[in-house]
């Protein structure tokens, strides 16, 4: 890379052909004392402006790893990324100066977190911590970023957000502090939004409300979401497309609705049908047998093999590469076809 | 006030102004749900924290007007009398007098500004010095933190009382800027392993990461994010310490090496009064009791501030 022509920051306007951001190649491995955990091997996935990009996977399948990786915030030791990129608009984000990234956090990409009480400051007001990013990225006087707040607290649907602007975390319930968690990441209007789990600590009613919030706030703003999450059903009305991770590699890639019809591969399809159906009442639900893999003793071949139903000899040797399905969907496994098909499993 | 409808649908908050109020928020509840407006509303209740604060108010404008409580001023050879050393308890001197026929009620209340001024400054410093420096090693953690944290091993390993007199024993000058010296160099690692404990729990809030992940700078996330959350503690030892720095002052006089004549200390006066101790046994008992009184007032404000801002510790 030339020193001179090295951008600082990502460009403010899409450069022709990009995408919002892609992430190319990426590794990101923990060195830890018992050895380098590689949690995560290679993963790729790109965002368009207004999509929705939903990335699926079980804990430790590398699916929070990557997004922290995207945002910079991983602890470096123990973190480390020995190869990839992530392009903002075509700027890799990882050459970039840390100055430089803390810019990019909070104004171009933006996340919220999985239990928004543990996200939220206890010592401060929801309407200081609202205000706080315009005071710190704007340089807004008090006064100005209390108002801001309470339309920013307007906007994500909080009752009586001028009497509660001054409450305190603890005061909410646990769907209004996703929503304040949820006003904080886009006052400063990001073009990227990750939701690491935004709904996993709500109950089911409110999961519905702050997944149509979003789908909502991304529409309006056309800002790329992306949507970390373990749970299948979650996701189905809101995404565009889906990546499925398993063992720090992305195993499925395609469209929502091509998953849903005909998952192309054998852990896509355990997880479908582990989700729990009216129809199938009375019986038994359907669980992928065995245990995630052990990130610093993964399994031989491909990384699903010990797990897998359609399992042949060449699985427990060679890693499946991503074959090309279609035109929009790709899928790491040896015998897509088969399980395609349906023809076993 | 006049009896209000409450509207119907009612709310259970009482009225005021004949208005109800607006909000969800019980009728008992501090106004102020912070930590600290919190643990203000607590500490108002608490007897334990209303008697230390009347001891130690007291203790303050002694020490900042003795003048308000006599009229006699001890730094003023006139004031003491050889002939009526050693007099009893009377009305013309409280307390009764000590060897030199001084008059101990008035020596007494002028000892407590250096007392004070010691467990102060001591206090203060301990908790700048050792407060900034563990935010900075549980902060940042790597070398610097293995640096400051083998350091205060070392201190740790100073037994204190043996330490003070070294030091001061190479001033050679006993005063109140000395002494809470010797205290500060010997305590500050105290404070430092608390705050620094309490940031790296603080640090590892998803709060911080959060903040972080919403493109807050360094410095802001160390002061703004963790400092809050991690001070609590620091603020219940210091003021449990400004007690026992008040003690190791008087400690320190009693034995030679700290504040010395003519400054008044109760450690100085109780040292003083000890030979004859049998025949005047008052010169040795009120400033002993100030003394205790003033650090008894300290540990039990220290007790209340923690019991409030740290339900969990009771």
């Amino acid at each position: 890379m030339k020193r001179t022509s090295a951008p600082t920051v990502p460009p403010e306007e899409a450069p022709d052909g990009e995408p919002l951001l892609v992430v190319d190649d990426l590794h990101v491995e923990f060195v830890t004392r018992q050895g380098v955990v590689k949690a995560v091997n290679g993963v790729s996935y790109s965002l368009n402006p207004g999509e929705t990009l939903a990335v699926l996977g079980e804990s430790g399948s590398g699916k929070s790893v990557t997004a922290q990786a995207i945002m910079g915030i991983l602890d470096s030791p123990p973190a480390r990324v020995p190869r990839g990129e992530i392009r903002f608009w075509g700027t890799n984000l990882l050459a970039l100066p840390e100055e430089a990234r803390t810019r990019v956090r909070g104004r171009r990409i933006a996340m919220i977190f999985q239990d928004a009480l543990s996200a939220l400051n206890p010592v401060f007001t929801v309407g200081d911590q609202i205000g706080e990013m315009f005071r710190v990225h704007r340089g807004a006087s008090r006064r100005d970023a209390t108002k801001k707040a309470i339309e920013l607290m307007d906007r994500v649907r909080i009752p009586a957000a001028r009497q509660r602007v001054h409450d305190y975390p603890h005061q909410f319930s646990g769907g209004m502090r996703q929503r304040i968690m949820i006003a904080m990441s886009i006052a400063l209007d990001p073009q990227v939004l990750i939701a690491d789990e935004p709904t996993t600590a709500l109950d089911v009613t409110v999961q519905a409300q702050i997944m149509e919030l979003l789908g909502e706030l991304r529409r309006e703003s056309e800002m790329g979401l992306i949507l970390i999450t373990h749970d299948l059903g979650v996701v189905a009305d809101v995404a565009d497309k889906i990546a499925v991770m398993y063992g720090g590699r992305i195993v499925e890639n395609a469209l929502v609705h091509d998953i849903y019809r005909r998952p192309a591969h054998p852990y896509t399809k355990g997880l479908l049908a582990s989700i729990p159906r009216v129809d199938q009442k009375g019986r038994e639900l359907y669980a992928i047998k065995g245990m995630p893999p052990n990130l610093l003793d993964m399994p031989t071949g491909c990384a699903f093999h010990p797990r897998c139903s359609y399992r042949q000899d060449d699985c427990v040797v060679e890693a499946p590469p991503l074959y090309e399905i279609g035109p929009t969907r790709a899928g790491a496994c040896h015998h897509w076809r088969e399980v395609l098909d349906g023809s076993r499993g | 006030m006049s009896d209000t409808l409450v509207p119907a649908g009612g709310k259970t908050g009482r009225p005021k102004h004949g208005k109800p109020r607006r909000g969800t928020r019980r009728a008992k509840a501090p106004k102020d749900a912070s930590l600290w407006g919190d643990a203000w509303y607590d500490l108002r209740r608490r007897p334990l924290f209303v008697g230390a604060s009347f001891l130690i108010t007291v203790l303050v404008v002694m020490a900042v007007f003795p003048s308000l409580f006599t009229s006699v001023n001890p730094f003023d050879a006139r004031s003491c009398e050889l002939a009526d050393a050693r007099l009893g308890m009377s009305e013309a001197h409280w307390f009764g007098t000590d060897n030199l026929g001084c008059d101990i009620y008035a020596r007494t209340v002028h000892g407590a500004r250096n007392s004070i001024v010691v467990g102060l400054a001591t206090t203060v410093v301990t908790a700048l010095v050792g407060g900034l420096l563990g935010l900075f090693a549980g902060f940042r953690g790597g070398a610097l933190d293995t640096l400051l944290s083998r350091i205060t091993e070392i201190f740790f390993a100073i037994p204190s009382i043996l330490g003070a007199l070294l030091i001061l024993a190479v001033f050679r000058t006993g005063n109140v800027w000395t002494v809470m010296l010797a205290l500060a160099v010997l305590t500050w690692p105290m404070t430092y392993r608390i705050m620094r404990a309490a940031v790296i729990t603080a640090k590892n809030q998803d709060y911080v990461l959060a903040a972080r992940a919403l493109g807050a700078s360094a410095w802001r996330i160390m002061f703004r994010h963790i400092l809050p959350n991690a001070i609590a503690s620091v603020i219940v030892v210091a003021t449990i310490n400004l007690g026992y720095f008040i003690a190791a002052e008087a400690g320190l006089s009693f034995l030679g090496v700290g504040l010395r004549s003519p400054d008044i200390s109760w450690g100085l006066m109780i040292s003083d009064a000890r030979e004859r101790f049998l025949e005047a046994p008052w010169a040795l008992l009120f400033p002993a009791l100030f003394l205790s009184l003033t650090v008894l007032a300290f540990i039990m404000l220290g007790d209340a501030v923690r019991d409030a801002l740290d339900p969990k510790l009771r």
